[in-house]
Protein backbone atom coordinates (compact mmCIF):
# COMPACT_ATOMS: atom_id res chain seq x y z
CA UNK A 1 0.00 0.00 0.00
CA UNK A 2 2.54 2.48 1.16
CA UNK A 3 4.95 1.85 -1.69
CA UNK A 4 2.19 2.12 -4.31
CA UNK A 5 1.19 5.51 -2.98
CA UNK A 6 4.75 6.80 -3.05
CA UNK A 7 5.35 5.57 -6.59
CA UNK A 8 2.21 7.35 -7.65
CA UNK A 9 3.41 10.55 -6.02
CA UNK A 10 6.83 10.41 -7.70
CA UNK A 11 5.04 9.87 -10.99
CA UNK A 12 2.97 12.98 -10.37
CA UNK A 13 6.05 14.89 -9.38
CA UNK A 14 7.78 13.86 -12.57
CA UNK A 15 4.80 14.98 -14.59
CA UNK A 16 4.77 18.32 -12.80
CA UNK A 17 8.49 18.74 -13.32
CA UNK A 18 8.06 18.07 -17.02
CA UNK A 19 5.25 20.58 -17.17
CA UNK A 20 7.40 23.19 -15.50
CA UNK A 21 10.45 22.40 -17.55
CA UNK A 22 8.73 22.09 -20.92
CA UNK A 23 7.91 25.79 -20.99
CA UNK A 24 11.54 26.42 -21.88
CA UNK A 25 10.92 24.72 -25.21
CA UNK A 26 8.55 27.51 -26.27
CA UNK A 27 11.09 30.01 -27.63
CA UNK A 28 13.27 27.30 -29.22
CA UNK A 29 11.71 27.13 -32.73
CA UNK A 30 11.88 30.91 -33.15
CA UNK A 31 15.44 30.94 -31.80
CA UNK A 32 16.60 28.25 -34.21
CA UNK A 33 15.15 29.86 -37.33
CA UNK A 34 16.15 33.40 -36.34
CA UNK A 35 19.60 32.30 -35.20
CA UNK A 36 20.37 30.22 -38.26
CA UNK A 37 19.11 32.58 -40.96
CA UNK A 38 19.70 36.04 -39.45
CA UNK A 39 22.32 36.03 -36.71
CA UNK A 40 24.66 33.38 -38.07
CA UNK A 41 24.99 34.86 -41.61
CA UNK A 42 25.89 38.28 -40.25
CA UNK A 43 28.56 36.84 -37.97
CA UNK A 44 29.78 34.66 -40.79
CA UNK A 45 30.09 37.71 -43.06
CA UNK A 46 32.35 39.22 -40.43
CA UNK A 47 34.65 36.20 -40.38
CA UNK A 48 34.58 35.84 -44.17
CA UNK A 49 35.99 39.34 -44.50
CA UNK A 50 39.21 38.28 -42.77
CA UNK A 51 39.96 35.42 -45.18
CA UNK A 52 41.26 35.03 -48.68
CA UNK A 53 38.73 33.60 -51.10
CA UNK A 54 39.03 31.75 -54.33
CA UNK A 55 35.54 31.74 -55.75
CA UNK A 56 33.37 30.03 -53.15
CA UNK A 57 36.35 28.32 -51.47
CA UNK A 58 37.84 29.83 -48.34
CA UNK A 59 41.61 30.20 -48.27
CA UNK A 60 44.17 31.50 -45.79
CA UNK A 61 43.57 33.96 -42.99
CA UNK A 62 44.20 37.36 -44.52
CA UNK A 63 43.93 39.82 -41.65
CA UNK A 64 42.76 43.21 -42.82
CA UNK A 65 43.93 42.71 -46.40
CA UNK A 66 40.40 42.73 -47.86
CA UNK A 67 39.62 45.99 -46.08
CA UNK A 68 42.88 47.58 -47.22
CA UNK A 69 42.28 46.44 -50.81
CA UNK A 70 38.76 47.78 -50.75
CA UNK A 71 40.04 51.29 -49.98
CA UNK A 72 43.37 51.37 -51.79
CA UNK A 73 43.17 49.18 -54.90
CA UNK A 74 41.57 50.47 -58.09
CA UNK A 75 38.83 50.25 -59.23
CA UNK A 76 37.48 49.19 -55.83
CA UNK A 77 38.23 52.40 -54.01
CA UNK A 78 36.77 54.72 -56.68
CA UNK A 79 33.69 52.52 -56.93
CA UNK A 80 33.28 52.63 -53.16
CA UNK A 81 33.42 56.42 -52.84
CA UNK A 82 31.27 56.92 -55.90
CA UNK A 83 28.56 54.64 -54.48
CA UNK A 84 28.96 56.08 -50.97
CA UNK A 85 28.29 59.60 -52.27
CA UNK A 86 25.14 58.35 -53.95
CA UNK A 87 23.92 56.77 -50.71
CA UNK A 88 24.44 60.08 -48.89
CA UNK A 89 22.48 61.91 -51.58
CA UNK A 90 19.82 59.20 -51.38
CA UNK A 91 19.40 59.84 -47.67
CA UNK A 92 19.39 63.64 -47.89
CA UNK A 93 16.89 63.83 -50.76
CA UNK A 94 14.64 61.19 -49.17
CA UNK A 95 14.59 63.26 -45.99
CA UNK A 96 13.52 66.32 -47.97
CA UNK A 97 11.15 64.89 -50.55
CA UNK A 98 9.67 61.92 -48.72
CA UNK A 99 9.80 62.89 -45.06
CA UNK A 100 9.47 66.66 -45.41
CA UNK A 101 6.46 66.28 -47.65
CA UNK A 102 5.02 63.53 -45.46
CA UNK A 103 5.32 65.81 -42.42
CA UNK A 104 3.42 68.62 -44.13
CA UNK A 105 0.72 66.28 -45.44
CA UNK A 106 0.29 64.63 -42.05
CA UNK A 107 -0.12 68.09 -40.51
CA UNK A 108 -2.80 68.96 -43.07
CA UNK A 109 -4.70 65.74 -42.35
CA UNK A 110 -4.29 66.32 -38.62
CA UNK A 111 -5.91 69.74 -39.05
CA UNK A 112 -9.06 67.84 -40.05
CA UNK A 113 -9.55 68.36 -43.73
CA UNK A 114 -12.49 66.65 -45.32
CA UNK A 115 -11.58 63.47 -47.17
CA UNK A 116 -8.80 62.60 -44.71
CA UNK A 117 -9.43 58.89 -45.13
CA UNK A 118 -9.26 59.15 -48.92
CA UNK A 119 -6.00 61.09 -48.69
CA UNK A 120 -4.42 58.55 -46.33
CA UNK A 121 -5.39 55.65 -48.57
CA UNK A 122 -4.13 57.44 -51.70
CA UNK A 123 -0.73 58.24 -50.24
CA UNK A 124 -0.38 54.74 -48.89
CA UNK A 125 -1.41 52.79 -52.00
CA UNK A 126 2.02 52.78 -53.75
CA UNK A 127 3.51 51.15 -50.63
CA UNK A 128 1.53 47.99 -51.43
CA UNK A 129 3.34 47.38 -54.70
CA UNK A 130 6.45 45.29 -54.90
CA UNK A 131 9.53 47.50 -55.33
CA UNK A 132 10.29 45.69 -58.55
CA UNK A 133 6.82 46.59 -59.86
CA UNK A 134 7.41 50.22 -58.84
CA UNK A 135 10.73 50.24 -60.67
CA UNK A 136 9.39 48.70 -63.87
CA UNK A 137 6.23 50.79 -63.87
CA UNK A 138 8.20 54.04 -63.65
CA UNK A 139 10.66 52.82 -66.22
CA UNK A 140 7.77 52.51 -68.65
CA UNK A 141 6.31 55.88 -67.61
CA UNK A 142 9.67 57.64 -68.04
CA UNK A 143 10.52 55.93 -71.32
CA UNK A 144 11.76 58.72 -73.62
CA UNK A 145 9.96 57.41 -76.72
CA UNK A 146 6.61 56.11 -75.58
CA UNK A 147 6.38 56.93 -71.88
CA UNK A 148 3.45 58.84 -70.42
CA UNK A 149 5.58 61.37 -68.55
CA UNK A 150 6.98 63.20 -71.54
CA UNK A 151 3.51 63.28 -73.13
CA UNK A 152 2.13 64.90 -69.99
CA UNK A 153 4.92 67.50 -70.09
CA UNK A 154 4.06 68.20 -73.72
CA UNK A 155 0.38 68.64 -72.88
CA UNK A 156 1.34 71.11 -70.19
CA UNK A 157 3.48 73.05 -72.64
CA UNK A 158 6.68 72.07 -70.87
CA UNK A 159 8.49 70.51 -73.84
CA UNK A 160 11.70 72.09 -72.57
CA UNK A 161 11.71 69.59 -69.71
CA UNK A 162 11.29 66.53 -71.92
CA UNK A 163 14.26 64.23 -71.76
CA UNK A 164 15.45 60.71 -71.07
CA UNK A 165 15.40 61.09 -67.30
CA UNK A 166 16.83 57.67 -66.60
CA UNK A 167 19.34 57.75 -69.45
CA UNK A 168 21.07 60.96 -68.37
CA UNK A 169 23.74 60.53 -65.67
CA UNK A 170 22.80 63.95 -64.26
CA UNK A 171 19.16 63.08 -63.58
CA UNK A 172 19.00 59.27 -63.29
CA UNK A 173 19.78 59.04 -59.58
CA UNK A 174 17.51 61.93 -58.65
CA UNK A 175 14.69 60.31 -60.63
CA UNK A 176 15.18 57.05 -58.74
CA UNK A 177 15.21 58.81 -55.36
CA UNK A 178 12.02 60.70 -56.23
CA UNK A 179 10.37 57.43 -57.21
CA UNK A 180 11.48 55.93 -53.92
CA UNK A 181 9.87 58.91 -52.20
CA UNK A 182 6.67 58.30 -54.15
CA UNK A 183 6.73 54.75 -52.84
CA UNK A 184 7.47 55.60 -49.19
CA UNK A 185 5.45 58.81 -48.78
CA UNK A 186 2.31 57.20 -47.34
CA UNK A 187 4.22 55.31 -44.68
CA UNK A 188 5.79 58.59 -43.54
CA UNK A 189 2.41 60.31 -43.49
CA UNK A 190 0.97 57.58 -41.25
CA UNK A 191 3.92 57.69 -38.83
CA UNK A 192 3.82 61.49 -38.53
CA UNK A 193 0.03 61.51 -38.27
CA UNK A 194 0.20 59.04 -35.38
CA UNK A 195 2.75 61.39 -33.81
CA UNK A 196 0.51 64.44 -34.18
CA UNK A 197 -2.48 62.56 -32.82
CA UNK A 198 -0.63 61.50 -29.69
CA UNK A 199 -0.01 65.14 -28.70
CA UNK A 200 -2.26 65.98 -25.73
CA UNK A 201 -4.91 68.56 -26.71
CA UNK A 202 -4.34 70.49 -23.47
CA UNK A 203 -0.84 71.43 -24.55
CA UNK A 204 -2.14 72.95 -27.76
CA UNK A 205 -4.84 74.85 -25.87
CA UNK A 206 -2.24 76.18 -23.47
CA UNK A 207 -0.11 77.27 -26.39
CA UNK A 208 -3.05 79.11 -27.92
CA UNK A 209 -3.70 80.92 -24.65
CA UNK A 210 -0.09 82.01 -24.61
CA UNK A 211 -0.68 83.61 -27.97
CA UNK A 212 1.16 81.13 -30.17
CA UNK A 213 -0.30 81.02 -33.67
CA UNK A 214 0.43 79.34 -36.99
CA UNK A 215 4.14 78.92 -37.54
CA UNK A 216 5.27 79.75 -34.03
CA UNK A 217 2.83 77.13 -32.73
CA UNK A 218 4.34 74.57 -35.05
CA UNK A 219 7.90 75.52 -34.21
CA UNK A 220 7.63 75.94 -30.46
CA UNK A 221 5.01 73.39 -29.48
CA UNK A 222 4.35 70.82 -32.20
CA UNK A 223 7.89 70.25 -33.42
CA UNK A 224 9.44 69.40 -30.03
CA UNK A 225 6.60 67.00 -29.33
CA UNK A 226 7.08 65.38 -32.71
CA UNK A 227 10.69 64.44 -31.96
CA UNK A 228 9.92 60.72 -31.40
CA UNK A 229 8.26 60.22 -34.78
CA UNK A 230 10.87 62.37 -36.55
CA UNK A 231 13.49 60.15 -34.94
CA UNK A 232 11.80 56.97 -36.13
CA UNK A 233 11.51 58.20 -39.71
CA UNK A 234 15.08 59.50 -39.78
CA UNK A 235 16.52 56.21 -38.58
CA UNK A 236 14.35 54.12 -40.91
CA UNK A 237 15.20 56.36 -43.87
CA UNK A 238 18.87 56.25 -43.02
CA UNK A 239 18.96 52.45 -42.88
CA UNK A 240 16.85 52.15 -46.01
CA UNK A 241 19.00 54.67 -47.93
CA UNK A 242 22.19 52.82 -47.14
CA UNK A 243 20.60 49.50 -48.09
CA UNK A 244 19.12 50.89 -51.33
CA UNK A 245 19.25 48.10 -53.88
CA UNK A 246 15.98 46.93 -55.41
CA UNK A 247 14.90 50.10 -57.17
CA UNK A 248 18.32 50.73 -58.70
CA UNK A 249 18.56 47.09 -59.78
CA UNK A 250 15.08 47.14 -61.34
CA UNK A 251 15.59 50.40 -63.21
CA UNK A 252 19.30 50.49 -64.06
CA UNK A 253 20.52 46.93 -63.65
CA UNK A 254 23.40 45.67 -61.52
CA UNK A 255 25.86 48.13 -63.07
CA UNK A 256 24.03 51.14 -61.63
CA UNK A 257 24.08 52.82 -65.02
CA UNK A 258 24.34 55.04 -66.92
CA UNK A 259 28.09 55.30 -66.24
CA UNK A 260 27.76 54.21 -62.60
CA UNK A 261 25.70 57.32 -61.93
CA UNK A 262 23.13 55.39 -59.88
CA UNK A 263 25.47 52.89 -58.25
CA UNK A 264 24.91 52.42 -54.52
CA UNK A 265 26.90 50.47 -51.95
CA UNK A 266 24.39 47.62 -51.87
CA UNK A 267 24.38 47.33 -55.67
CA UNK A 268 28.18 47.42 -55.70
CA UNK A 269 28.17 44.77 -52.97
CA UNK A 270 25.82 42.60 -55.04
CA UNK A 271 28.13 42.90 -58.05
CA UNK A 272 31.16 41.97 -55.99
CA UNK A 273 29.47 38.94 -54.49
CA UNK A 274 27.46 37.64 -57.45
CA UNK A 275 28.01 39.73 -60.54
CA UNK A 276 31.72 39.40 -61.26
CA UNK A 277 32.70 43.06 -60.97
CA UNK A 278 35.87 42.23 -59.07
CA UNK A 279 38.21 43.39 -61.78
CA UNK A 280 39.41 39.87 -62.51
CA UNK A 281 40.13 39.18 -58.85
CA UNK A 282 38.88 35.85 -57.57
CA UNK A 283 38.71 37.13 -54.00
CA UNK A 284 35.40 38.86 -54.66
CA UNK A 285 33.72 37.19 -51.69
CA UNK A 286 36.38 38.50 -49.31
CA UNK A 287 36.04 42.00 -50.71
CA UNK A 288 32.27 41.81 -50.73
CA UNK A 289 32.21 40.65 -47.12
CA UNK A 290 34.59 43.46 -46.15
CA UNK A 291 32.26 45.94 -47.84
CA UNK A 292 29.29 44.40 -45.99
CA UNK A 293 31.10 44.79 -42.66
CA UNK A 294 32.03 48.42 -43.36
CA UNK A 295 28.48 49.22 -44.36
CA UNK A 296 27.06 47.42 -41.36
CA UNK A 297 29.34 49.26 -38.93
CA UNK A 298 28.57 52.57 -40.60
CA UNK A 299 24.81 52.05 -40.25
CA UNK A 300 25.08 50.77 -36.67
CA UNK A 301 27.41 53.54 -35.42
CA UNK A 302 25.46 56.40 -36.99
CA UNK A 303 22.11 55.06 -35.87
CA UNK A 304 23.37 54.65 -32.30
CA UNK A 305 24.97 58.11 -32.23
CA UNK A 306 21.87 59.73 -33.63
CA UNK A 307 19.55 58.00 -31.16
CA UNK A 308 21.80 58.99 -28.28
CA UNK A 309 21.99 62.60 -29.46
CA UNK A 310 18.24 62.89 -29.89
CA UNK A 311 17.59 61.28 -26.52
CA UNK A 312 19.83 63.84 -24.88
CA UNK A 313 18.15 66.64 -26.77
CA UNK A 314 14.76 65.41 -25.71
CA UNK A 315 15.82 65.43 -22.08
CA UNK A 316 17.13 68.98 -22.45
CA UNK A 317 13.76 70.15 -23.73
CA UNK B 1 -7.66 86.27 -40.11
CA UNK B 2 -6.76 86.80 -43.74
CA UNK B 3 -4.13 84.21 -43.14
CA UNK B 4 -6.54 81.34 -42.38
CA UNK B 5 -8.93 82.22 -45.21
CA UNK B 6 -6.07 81.98 -47.63
CA UNK B 7 -4.38 78.86 -46.23
CA UNK B 8 -7.29 76.45 -45.91
CA UNK B 9 -8.11 76.12 -49.64
CA UNK B 10 -4.41 76.01 -50.37
CA UNK B 11 -4.03 73.06 -47.98
CA UNK B 12 -6.84 71.25 -49.77
CA UNK B 13 -5.49 71.84 -53.24
CA UNK B 14 -2.02 70.81 -52.22
CA UNK B 15 -3.11 67.63 -50.38
CA UNK B 16 -5.32 66.46 -53.22
CA UNK B 17 -2.71 67.34 -55.82
CA UNK B 18 -0.18 65.08 -54.08
CA UNK B 19 -2.85 62.37 -53.76
CA UNK B 20 -3.33 62.47 -57.51
CA UNK B 21 0.41 61.98 -58.01
CA UNK B 22 0.23 58.96 -55.70
CA UNK B 23 -2.74 57.46 -57.50
CA UNK B 24 -2.23 58.35 -61.14
CA UNK B 25 0.65 56.00 -61.99
CA UNK B 26 -1.27 53.06 -60.50
CA UNK B 27 -4.39 54.01 -62.42
CA UNK B 28 -2.31 54.40 -65.56
CA UNK B 29 -0.87 50.91 -65.00
CA UNK B 30 -4.30 49.30 -64.69
CA UNK B 31 -5.83 51.20 -67.63
CA UNK B 32 -2.86 50.53 -69.89
CA UNK B 33 -3.15 46.81 -69.22
CA UNK B 34 -6.41 46.86 -71.21
CA UNK B 35 -4.81 48.52 -74.23
CA UNK B 36 -2.93 46.96 -77.10
CA UNK B 37 0.71 47.96 -77.43
CA UNK B 38 -0.07 50.11 -80.48
CA UNK B 39 -2.75 51.93 -78.56
CA UNK B 40 -0.31 52.57 -75.68
CA UNK B 41 2.32 53.91 -78.06
CA UNK B 42 0.00 56.22 -80.00
CA UNK B 43 -2.13 57.57 -77.14
CA UNK B 44 -0.54 56.70 -73.80
CA UNK B 45 -2.85 58.83 -71.66
CA UNK B 46 -6.19 58.08 -73.31
CA UNK B 47 -8.82 55.86 -71.78
CA UNK B 48 -8.70 52.35 -73.31
CA UNK B 49 -10.91 52.25 -76.41
CA UNK B 50 -11.78 48.59 -76.52
CA UNK B 51 -10.85 47.17 -73.11
CA UNK B 52 -9.06 44.27 -74.72
CA UNK B 53 -8.14 41.23 -72.66
CA UNK B 54 -5.70 40.22 -75.38
CA UNK B 55 -2.82 41.58 -73.29
CA UNK B 56 -3.62 39.21 -70.45
CA UNK B 57 -3.85 36.26 -72.85
CA UNK B 58 -0.47 37.21 -74.33
CA UNK B 59 1.01 37.48 -70.86
CA UNK B 60 -0.20 34.08 -69.75
CA UNK B 61 1.11 32.54 -72.97
CA UNK B 62 4.53 34.14 -72.60
CA UNK B 63 5.33 33.37 -68.99
CA UNK B 64 4.06 30.70 -66.56
CA UNK B 65 2.31 33.34 -64.51
CA UNK B 66 0.02 30.90 -62.73
CA UNK B 67 3.05 28.94 -61.55
CA UNK B 68 4.62 32.13 -60.18
CA UNK B 69 1.33 32.99 -58.56
CA UNK B 70 1.00 29.59 -56.86
CA UNK B 71 4.62 29.76 -55.70
CA UNK B 72 3.96 33.18 -54.16
CA UNK B 73 0.83 31.87 -52.45
CA UNK B 74 2.67 28.87 -51.02
CA UNK B 75 5.70 30.85 -49.88
CA UNK B 76 3.66 33.65 -48.29
CA UNK B 77 1.11 31.30 -46.76
CA UNK B 78 3.57 28.87 -45.19
CA UNK B 79 5.92 31.55 -43.92
CA UNK B 80 3.09 33.53 -42.35
CA UNK B 81 1.85 30.35 -40.64
CA UNK B 82 5.36 29.53 -39.38
CA UNK B 83 5.81 33.09 -38.11
CA UNK B 84 2.52 32.96 -36.21
CA UNK B 85 3.37 29.64 -34.54
CA UNK B 86 7.01 30.35 -33.64
CA UNK B 87 6.44 33.97 -32.61
CA UNK B 88 3.41 33.36 -30.43
CA UNK B 89 5.23 30.55 -28.62
CA UNK B 90 8.25 32.78 -28.02
CA UNK B 91 6.22 35.88 -27.15
CA UNK B 92 4.09 33.90 -24.68
CA UNK B 93 7.27 32.73 -22.97
CA UNK B 94 8.76 36.23 -22.86
CA UNK B 95 5.61 37.99 -21.68
CA UNK B 96 4.25 35.46 -19.18
CA UNK B 97 7.28 34.09 -17.39
CA UNK B 98 9.87 36.02 -15.48
CA UNK B 99 13.06 34.06 -15.84
CA UNK B 100 16.12 36.21 -15.46
CA UNK B 101 17.18 35.80 -19.11
CA UNK B 102 13.83 36.84 -20.54
CA UNK B 103 14.72 40.47 -21.10
CA UNK B 104 17.94 39.47 -22.78
CA UNK B 105 16.06 37.08 -25.01
CA UNK B 106 13.56 39.79 -25.92
CA UNK B 107 16.37 42.18 -26.76
CA UNK B 108 18.14 39.51 -28.80
CA UNK B 109 15.05 39.07 -30.96
CA UNK B 110 14.39 42.81 -31.26
CA UNK B 111 17.93 43.42 -32.45
CA UNK B 112 16.85 41.65 -35.63
CA UNK B 113 14.76 44.65 -36.65
CA UNK B 114 17.89 46.78 -36.95
CA UNK B 115 20.11 44.17 -38.63
CA UNK B 116 20.55 44.69 -42.36
CA UNK B 117 20.25 41.01 -43.26
CA UNK B 118 20.93 41.63 -46.95
CA UNK B 119 24.56 42.18 -45.99
CA UNK B 120 24.74 38.56 -44.87
CA UNK B 121 23.65 37.30 -48.27
CA UNK B 122 26.96 35.62 -49.17
CA UNK B 123 27.03 33.36 -46.09
CA UNK B 124 23.29 32.81 -46.57
CA UNK B 125 23.85 31.68 -50.12
CA UNK B 126 26.53 29.22 -48.99
CA UNK B 127 24.32 28.07 -46.11
CA UNK B 128 21.40 27.42 -48.46
CA UNK B 129 23.72 25.55 -50.78
CA UNK B 130 24.99 23.36 -47.93
CA UNK B 131 21.44 22.67 -46.76
CA UNK B 132 20.51 21.87 -50.39
CA UNK B 133 17.78 24.48 -50.26
CA UNK B 134 18.84 26.50 -53.30
CA UNK B 135 16.13 26.54 -55.95
CA UNK B 136 13.50 25.41 -53.48
CA UNK B 137 10.58 27.34 -52.06
CA UNK B 138 11.86 26.39 -48.58
CA UNK B 139 14.81 28.75 -48.91
CA UNK B 140 12.34 31.63 -49.23
CA UNK B 141 9.97 30.30 -46.59
CA UNK B 142 12.77 30.09 -44.01
CA UNK B 143 14.08 33.56 -44.91
CA UNK B 144 10.71 35.25 -44.59
CA UNK B 145 9.97 33.41 -41.36
CA UNK B 146 13.34 34.48 -39.94
CA UNK B 147 13.04 38.12 -41.02
CA UNK B 148 9.45 38.27 -39.76
CA UNK B 149 10.08 36.88 -36.28
CA UNK B 150 11.53 40.03 -34.59
CA UNK B 151 8.66 42.41 -35.41
CA UNK B 152 6.05 39.73 -34.74
CA UNK B 153 7.50 38.94 -31.33
CA UNK B 154 7.50 42.67 -30.53
CA UNK B 155 3.85 43.07 -31.46
CA UNK B 156 2.65 39.84 -29.82
CA UNK B 157 4.62 40.37 -26.61
CA UNK B 158 3.16 43.86 -26.30
CA UNK B 159 -0.31 42.42 -26.71
CA UNK B 160 0.24 39.54 -24.25
CA UNK B 161 1.33 42.03 -21.62
CA UNK B 162 -1.89 44.01 -21.86
CA UNK B 163 -4.04 40.90 -21.34
CA UNK B 164 -5.37 40.02 -17.87
CA UNK B 165 -4.00 36.78 -16.42
CA UNK B 166 -7.16 35.60 -14.62
CA UNK B 167 -8.41 33.34 -17.40
CA UNK B 168 -5.04 31.63 -17.66
CA UNK B 169 -4.88 31.11 -13.90
CA UNK B 170 -8.32 29.54 -13.97
CA UNK B 171 -7.29 27.14 -16.71
CA UNK B 172 -4.08 26.34 -14.86
CA UNK B 173 -6.00 25.38 -11.73
CA UNK B 174 -8.10 23.11 -13.92
CA UNK B 175 -4.84 21.34 -14.78
CA UNK B 176 -4.28 22.60 -18.32
CA UNK B 177 -0.69 22.61 -19.59
CA UNK B 178 1.03 25.68 -21.01
CA UNK B 179 0.46 24.63 -24.60
CA UNK B 180 -3.24 24.05 -23.97
CA UNK B 181 -3.54 27.43 -22.22
CA UNK B 182 -1.83 29.19 -25.09
CA UNK B 183 -3.87 27.46 -27.77
CA UNK B 184 -7.33 27.32 -26.15
CA UNK B 185 -7.39 30.33 -23.87
CA UNK B 186 -4.91 33.00 -24.98
CA UNK B 187 -4.71 32.85 -28.76
CA UNK B 188 -8.46 33.16 -29.40
CA UNK B 189 -8.33 36.48 -27.52
CA UNK B 190 -5.39 37.67 -29.59
CA UNK B 191 -7.06 37.80 -32.98
CA UNK B 192 -6.45 41.53 -33.62
CA UNK B 193 -2.70 41.22 -32.92
CA UNK B 194 -2.44 38.02 -34.95
CA UNK B 195 -4.24 39.75 -37.80
CA UNK B 196 -1.76 42.63 -37.71
CA UNK B 197 1.17 40.24 -37.82
CA UNK B 198 -0.40 38.31 -40.69
CA UNK B 199 -0.93 41.40 -42.81
CA UNK B 200 2.55 42.83 -42.29
CA UNK B 201 4.32 39.57 -43.00
CA UNK B 202 2.12 38.74 -45.94
CA UNK B 203 3.00 42.03 -47.65
CA UNK B 204 6.70 41.51 -46.97
CA UNK B 205 6.88 37.99 -48.32
CA UNK B 206 4.55 38.60 -51.25
CA UNK B 207 6.51 41.61 -52.51
CA UNK B 208 10.10 40.65 -51.73
CA UNK B 209 12.34 40.30 -54.69
CA UNK B 210 15.84 40.22 -53.22
CA UNK B 211 15.95 36.66 -51.82
CA UNK B 212 14.41 34.88 -54.83
CA UNK B 213 16.79 36.86 -57.04
CA UNK B 214 19.69 35.22 -55.22
CA UNK B 215 18.30 31.79 -54.31
CA UNK B 216 16.08 30.86 -57.27
CA UNK B 217 17.19 30.30 -60.84
CA UNK B 218 14.69 27.61 -61.85
CA UNK B 219 11.76 29.27 -63.66
CA UNK B 220 9.26 26.87 -62.13
CA UNK B 221 10.25 27.91 -58.61
CA UNK B 222 10.03 31.66 -59.09
CA UNK B 223 7.67 33.92 -57.19
CA UNK B 224 5.84 36.78 -58.90
CA UNK B 225 8.41 39.57 -58.31
CA UNK B 226 11.31 37.66 -59.91
CA UNK B 227 8.89 36.38 -62.52
CA UNK B 228 8.43 40.04 -63.48
CA UNK B 229 12.17 40.24 -63.97
CA UNK B 230 12.13 37.54 -66.64
CA UNK B 231 9.03 39.05 -68.24
CA UNK B 232 10.74 42.43 -68.60
CA UNK B 233 13.96 40.84 -69.71
CA UNK B 234 12.47 38.78 -72.53
CA UNK B 235 9.29 40.47 -73.73
CA UNK B 236 10.12 44.13 -73.30
CA UNK B 237 8.51 45.16 -76.60
CA UNK B 238 4.97 44.08 -75.76
CA UNK B 239 3.94 46.92 -73.48
CA UNK B 240 0.37 45.72 -73.19
CA UNK B 241 1.55 42.44 -71.70
CA UNK B 242 4.05 44.27 -69.46
CA UNK B 243 1.33 46.45 -67.95
CA UNK B 244 -0.90 43.39 -67.60
CA UNK B 245 1.91 41.61 -65.72
CA UNK B 246 2.48 44.55 -63.36
CA UNK B 247 -1.26 44.78 -62.73
CA UNK B 248 -1.66 41.07 -62.01
CA UNK B 249 1.36 41.16 -59.69
CA UNK B 250 -0.17 44.01 -57.66
CA UNK B 251 -3.84 43.11 -57.77
CA UNK B 252 -4.00 40.60 -54.88
CA UNK B 253 -2.41 43.13 -52.52
CA UNK B 254 -4.65 45.98 -53.70
CA UNK B 255 -7.80 43.87 -53.28
CA UNK B 256 -6.78 42.76 -49.79
CA UNK B 257 -6.03 46.38 -48.95
CA UNK B 258 -9.49 47.54 -49.87
CA UNK B 259 -11.02 44.76 -47.80
CA UNK B 260 -9.05 45.76 -44.71
CA UNK B 261 -7.41 49.14 -45.33
CA UNK B 262 -7.50 50.19 -41.67
CA UNK B 263 -5.74 47.04 -40.50
CA UNK B 264 -3.14 47.44 -43.25
CA UNK B 265 -2.28 51.00 -42.37
CA UNK B 266 -2.34 50.45 -38.63
CA UNK B 267 -0.45 47.18 -38.96
CA UNK B 268 2.40 48.57 -40.99
CA UNK B 269 2.92 51.59 -38.74
CA UNK B 270 2.45 49.75 -35.47
CA UNK B 271 5.83 48.10 -35.47
CA UNK B 272 7.61 51.38 -36.06
CA UNK B 273 5.77 53.32 -33.38
CA UNK B 274 6.12 50.83 -30.56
Amino acid sequence: MKSAASSKSTHLKKQRNWKRWSIHLFPIPALIIYGLFIVYPLFAALTYSFFEWDGMVRGEFAGFKNFVDLFTLQPFSDLFWNAFGHNILYFVLQMIFQNGLAFILAYIIYKKVRGAEFLKISYFLPRLLSVIVVGFLWKLILNPNYGAFNVILENLGLEALQKAWLGDPDTALIAIILINSWYGLGFGVLIFLAGFQSIPKELLEAGKLDGATGLSMVRRILLPLMVPSIMIMTVLTFIQSFEAFELVYAMQGSEGGPYSSTDTLAVYFYRLAFGGSSGGSSSAIGLGSALAVVLFLFIAVFTALYLKYMQKKQVDM
Amino acid sequence: MNHTIWTKPFYYVFAFFVASISLYPILLMILSSFKTSTEIFTSPLAFPKSFTLETYRNLLEQIPFMTFFMNSVIVSGVSVALILVTSSLAAFYIARFTFQWNNMLFFFFLMGMMLPIKLGIVPLFILMKDLELLNTLWSLIFMYTATGIPLSILILTGFFRTMPRELEEAARIDGAGNLRILWNVVLPLMRPALGTVMIIQFIQSWNDFFFPLIFITDDMKKTIPVGMLSLFGEYSADWGALFAGLTLASLPMIILFFIASKQFMEGLTQGAIK
